[in-house]
């Protein structure tokens, strides 16, 4: 006993706590005062210096004011760039509430449907209370929008001599030194990635989950969750300076979310999927899978249209600047990926399967864009290809696996698209990155390479990264779902299951003047 | 009088119609219906799993006509319903006892 408590006092000693803050300006809620002359230095290789500036007062006052209006245009540009891609990633929603509606069952539509809806709602609304403070709060600014100094509040824990970011402490309700136009915009842009996390595991706990339940769900991913993850990642947590730290490349890096958005949706889907059990009927009493075709597969290929076209938001506002050129490469890399994760799915289902199966395909389709999300900015085209191709692979063994051997029911492949293609996606930057951009990112100078560029500690920092995700993501929501369904069950009963959850979930059937005929297996 | 039930494949009922128009029938009954015989539906694939189609989409048509029409009607349906495949469909022949129009209150072969 004794012996434990001197091993609670060192190791108390070991760790200490702080508050990590830098010096913030006025919030600017008008957006008048933000982006000036101090923004052009360094914009273009040969843009005014901070020296060239001072002597130009004097000289040429002018100019001088001119720069002024040049640096408050540049970061005009980014902004406006920023929210126009935050409003593309919004519709995406759009694109999920149609991709899962039309993989499930016509009688289940209008649950499905309001499930896609009711998250953006609440998960909004949780972000805003105190999602957005935990993952940005710490944050220090946001140097492309000029501004988000009132964000500078990170916990921080102290071991082993290095800083441990945990989470934000700055930005609850976006009230008081939050209410800014640079912080407003950060807020929108990150809250509906945020979005895109919380609405993943509705498609797979489709067809059986009780609304209420799905309430408190969509409350806690977006104000705890998702948040404590995206701090480490992209709040200035302890994720992004595993390589100020520890020398592990430019720490782990995650360019749009392969880990962050879709990892963490995917994680939090399995352990859904897990404790709520497949749909009845699901599987035969020998343990083989039984087929659910989805209703109305147009809609969720229009659905996965969709979503593509979102991405472009997704992937190159992630730039969060009009003015980085990179957009282009970044846009382009990821339609690549795309089409080659379409292209590798159709074959193994042509060559494994005897027919191209669609349903399939558009899940192969998501996986390469899931994939190239977090590499998008630092690999070049062909190494795009190579990872949407494999990530159309790894899509369809995925998904037979996790039906067949892990017996999870799965009705949309969510666990497949985001869970194991967003792990690929944040490892396969650790590989690819071909140093030809992302010089000083997170503190570290010099461009990002990976494994195959010869930087061996970047792949490291990637590895960490996946495996905080899976350890820490899926422990605190099997946690969270174990306890919710004791209060709250999960599952609808069986009767509902059987008629359809419209009319006793969400008071609407989704096709009234159609009869719902009995579906051969439940 | 003999009423015909014609069970055929939902893409040949307008050559079925076409032709049996040309011959000289001036109304028909059509409802969609589902049914299997003896190949019991059949198997289908998604997402690598297959799974058992028991009622396979079919058309039904139900024609009343004069009883020496029986034959000419039967031998048009079966040339312009049949594929030579598998699932062409079944032909029923029946005896009606009577036939009223409604709005004249005509019975009997005048109201077919």
């Amino acid at each position: 006993m004794k012996k434990f408590l001197s091993l609670f006092v060192s190791v108390c000693l070991l760790i200490s706590i702080s508050v990590i803050g830098a010096a913030a300006a006025d919030p600017d809620p008008a957006g008048i005062r933000t982006g000036g002359a101090a923004d052009v230095i360094g914009a273009t290789p040969n843009a005014p210096t901070a020296d060239d500036l001072k002597t130009m007062g004097t000289s040429e006052p002018l100019a001088a004011k001119l720069a002024d209006v040049v640096g408050h245009n540049r970061i005009a540009i980014n902004m406006v760039w920023t929210l126009v891609c935050g409003f593309l990633v919004m519709f995406m929603q759009a694109g999920f509430a149609l991709a899962e509606t039309g993989f499930t069952r016509a009688k289940n539509a209008g649950h499905t449907m309001g499930m896609n809806f009711m998250v953006y709602a609440i998960g909004m609304l949780g972000y805003w209370i105190c999602g957005f403070a935990i993952q940005m709060g710490g944050v220090g600014g946001v140097a492309t929008l000029g501004g988000a100094t009132g964000l500078n509040s990170e916990f921080v824990v102290h071991l082993f001599g290095k800083d441990f970011g945990l989470f934000g402490m700055k930005g609850f309700f976006l009230s008081g030194s939050s209410y800014d136009a640079v912080i407003f915009t950060v807020f929108l842009f990150q809250m509906v990635f945020m979005d895109t996390t919380a609405t993943i595991p509705t498609g797979t706990l489709a067809e059986r989950w009780t609304f209420k339940s799905f309430l408190v769900y969509a409350f806690f991913i977006s104000m705890f969750t998702y948040p404590l993850y995206a701090n480490w990642v992209w709040g200035g947590g302890w994720l992004s300076q595993l390589g100020k730290n520890f020398g592990l490349g430019h720490g782990m890096l995650d360019f749009a979310g392969s880990s962050v958005v879709h990892m963490t949706g995917g994680v939090a889907a399995l352990a859904g999927g897990i404790i709520i059990g497949p749909r009845l009927g699901k599987y035969k009493k020998d343990g083989t899978p039984n087929a659910m075709p989805g209703h109305h597969i147009p809609m969720a290929l229009a659905g996965v249209f969709i979503l593509a076209f979102g991405w472009f938001g997704f992937n190159a506002g992630s730039s969060l600047a009009g003015g980085d050129m990179r957009i282009g490469v970044v846009a382009v890399n990821t339609m690549l990926a795309s089409a080659a994760g379409a292209v590798s799915s159709m074959i193994y289902m042509w060559v494994y399967y005897e027919k191209p199966d669609i349903s399939m395909i558009a899940n192969g389709f998501l996986a390469g864009l899931v994939a190239i999300t977090a590499p998008c900015a630092f690999v070049n085209s062909v190494s795009a290809v190579i990872i949407g191709l494999i990530a159309g692979v790894i899509l369809c063994m995925s998904v037979f696996f996790v039906e067949r051997k892990l017996k999870i029911d799965d009705p949309v492949g969510a666990i497949s698209v985001h869970g194991v293609n967003g792990a690929w996606g944040v490892l396969a930057l650790g590989l690819f990155a071909d140093g030809t951009y992302g010089d000083g990112l997170n503190g570290v100078s010099n461009t990002v390479k990976g494994l195959f560029y010869g930087d061996f500690s970047q792949f490291a920092a990637q590895i960490v990264g996946v495996a905080t995700n899976v350890v820490f993501v899926f422990s605190i929501m099997y946690v969270f779902f174990k306890v919710l369904n004791k209060v709250i069950p999960l599952r609808v009963s069986e009767e509902i299951e059987k008629d359809g959850l419209d009319q006793a979930e969400v008071a609407v059937s989704a096709y009234p003047e159609f009869p719902i005929t009995p579906s051969i297996y439940s | 009088m003999k009423k015909i039930e014609a069970i055929i494949k939902p893409f040949k009922l307008d050559e079925v119609k076409e032709s049996l128009g040309q011959l000289g029938i001036t109304g028909m009954t059509v409802s969609e219906i589902k049914g299997f015989g003896r190949q019991k539906g059949h198997r289908e694939i998604y997402r690598g799993a297959e799974y058992q189609v028991d009622f396979v989409p079919k058309i039904k048509l139900d024609i009343v006509v004069s009883a020496d029409m029986v034959e000419k009607v039967i031998t048009t349906i079966v040339e312009s319903a049949g594929t030579g495949q598998i699932g062409d469909g079944k032909i029923f022949v029946s005896s009606v006892e009577n036939a009223i129009r409604i709005r004249t209150g005509e019975s009997g072969k005048e109201a077919i």
